[in-house]
């Protein structure tokens, strides 16, 4: 699947996307989430307050429980701060 | 409705006249424009860069300017937002509404206003003498959008 992260996320993680194959048993965001932060201390600084997490699966905004497969593109954000 | 997600500068009176040339029924044109300010708390601001999911920016504030549609009698709409770096004084975002009454063109401006800071994709990053730093989003941003509810 095609992550894609921005703003402090992005900038946490160190790169603006990834392509992984999703493992079988990950099949909602929040598990997506646990599985990215086993990658390294700047996935877990990226997702550690999950309340400053904004997600939107092949963009629609969505929950932290919405599911997911491989085909999906995945994006993480804080909190919109435009306008 | 005219929708556009841009790095460049917008002029008002042309996007004002976009929207009421050759019209004699509109009664009423709210324009709202949001600027870059030089202080933030008490720090100096030397710019500010905005970033956007490309992707979904200019589909939200789509969704967003027909939820007013579909709520007010608008005539016309004109959603413009800036992304990249800005500085103190530059326009950000300008939203055009025009109705044949007043009431349904401010409410329905602030109503886009209201959402746009909470569902559109985009995020401000400050540059101060003291570094840089991403803007916290504000709880009550929330509690302007509910409002509405």
């Amino acid at each position: 699947m095609n992550i894609l992260y921005f703003a402090l996320i992005r900038e946490n993680i160190g790169h603006f996307s990834e392509t992984i194959d999703l493992p079988n048993d990950i099949n909602n965001v929040n598990g997506l989430i646990n599985y990215l932060e086993q990658k390294g201390d700047n996935y877990k600084a990226a997702f550690a307050q999950s309340d400053l997490i904004r997600v939107a699966i092949n963009q629609e905004y969505v929950n932290l429980d919405h599911p997911i497969s491989n085909n999906d593109e995945i994006a993480f954000f804080p909190p919109m701060t435009g306008g | 409705m005219h929708i556009s997600v841009q790095a460049d500068d917008f002029n008002i009176p042309d996007e004002i006249n976009a929207l009421s040339k050759d019209r004699t029924d509109i009664g009423a044109i709210a324009t709202f424009t949001g600027l870059v300010r030089d202080i933030h708390g008490e720090k100096a601001i030397k710019s500010m860069t905005l970033e956007h999911f490309p992707a979904m920016a200019e589909q939200e504030l789509e969704k967003i300017g027909n939820d007013a549609i579909n709520r007010w009698p608008i005539e016309g709409l004109t959603i413009i937002h800036r992304y990249g770096k800005l500085l103190p004084g530059d326009q950000i975002v300008l939203v055009i509404t025009t109705s044949h009454h007043r009431e349904a063109a401010f409410n329905a401006a602030q109503f886009i206003m209201d959402w746009l800071k909470t569902d559109a994709p985009f995020w401000k990053k400050e540059e101060t003498d003291e570094g840089t730093h991403w803007v916290a989003a504000k709880s009550d941003d929330n509690d302007k959008k509910d409002r509405w509810k």
